[in-house]
């Protein structure tokens, strides 16, 4: 009996490998998290620093006539800590997905891309036409109430913790909506902060 | 007493259990998939696979893309049926040992 109780135990433990492993995404590297918040903590910081150099108190409620040099150069940090953040991201889960020897581009791997990047797009186009509209204030809450958004709808093919990082983002990006003034702030604690914390916290417990 | 009869014997090999596991969470698979997740060789996958549709627990469709065939594999109602009961049956029997 003990043989047979043996023998079940690992056909169930087999069963539920399976069902994650296909229709999961498990690769995602806790490291991927600390990574990517560390650069955008560093950028967030920098961007911090330039506001204060150019005597400007980050956006306070009313309009304000930023120079459009000084507008490219702030757009410009944006795209290099978001082109290092995922191009750091999807370093280590690569990493980890060889190490453990997992395939990466798997149909989890693809519905997980496709739900993260479409409310993800739609997010980004939303905060061009914010940025057009000179609305520049409301910028942090909305990259922040989106990228909450997009985490959660993604989190069905990855980790559960992604769904909560998701409402943890968001719920920063609705709490920053009311508080304008402090939107880089928010901004920092948000991708920085809360992925490295993330991220630690993951590497811990799925190593 | 445990009723070890009341196991489906259909799912007494791994390759099924696993070929079920996999189609329960996803829909149409497609075979060369099915055989990296499982690790196991064509032939291997294939006799499994129709042994489960000859149970009607899974249904099989065969197409050609382009010049290449393409076999792909969805779990039927029946089969879903019978592999939650094997999965209830099996919790049952680890409970009681």
């Amino acid at each position: 009996m003990a043989t047979d109780k043996y023998q079940y135990q690992e056909d169930l433990t087999a069963i539920r490998s399976m069902m994650e492993r296909s229709s999961r995404f498990i690769s995602l590297s806790g490291l991927s998290g600390v990574a990517a918040g560390l650069i955008a903590l560093i950028g967030g910081l920098w961007a911090l620093y330039l506001l204060q150099k150019e005597g400007r108190n980050y956006l306070t409620g009313s309009a304000m006539p930023y120079s459009t040099a000084f507008l490219w150069q702030l757009l410009i940090i944006a795209l290099v800590i978001l082109i290092l953040a995922i191009t750091a991201a999807a370093y280590f889960t690569m990493r980890k997905s060889r190490r453990s020897g997992l395939k990466i581009w798997t149909a989890a791997t693809r519905q997980l891309l496709l739900n993260l990047f479409v409310p993800l797009s739609i997010g980004g186009i939303c905060c061009l036409g914010l940025l057009y509209q000179g609305q520049m204030q409301l910028l942090a809450p909305a990259t922040l109430i989106f990228y909450g958004l997009a985490l959660i709808n993604a989190s069905k093919y990855t980790f559960q913790e992604i769904y909560y990082l998701g409402i943890l983002e968001a719920c920063l990006g609705l709490i920053s909506c009311f508080l304008i003034g402090y939107g880089l702030i928010f901004w920092i604690i948000g991708f920085g902060g809360l992925h490295i914390i993330y991220g630690i916290l993951m590497q811990r417990k799925y190593r | 007493m445990i009723n070890i009869q009341s196991l489906n014997k259909e799912f007494e090999s791994r390759v099924r259990l696993g070929i079920m596991s996999i189609l329960m969470v996803r829909d149409w698979v497609e075979f060369r998939e099915l055989k990296e997740l499982l690790e196991i060789t064509d032939g291997n996958l294939a006799s499994h696979a129709n042994a489960l549709e000859k149970n009607s627990y899974i249904e099989v469709k065969k197409e050609f893309i382009g010049k290449k065939p393409r076999t792909t594999y969805k779990v039927t109602t029946l089969g879903k049926k019978a592999f939650t009961d094997h999965l209830a049956q099996l919790e049952k029997l680890m409970r009681q040992s």
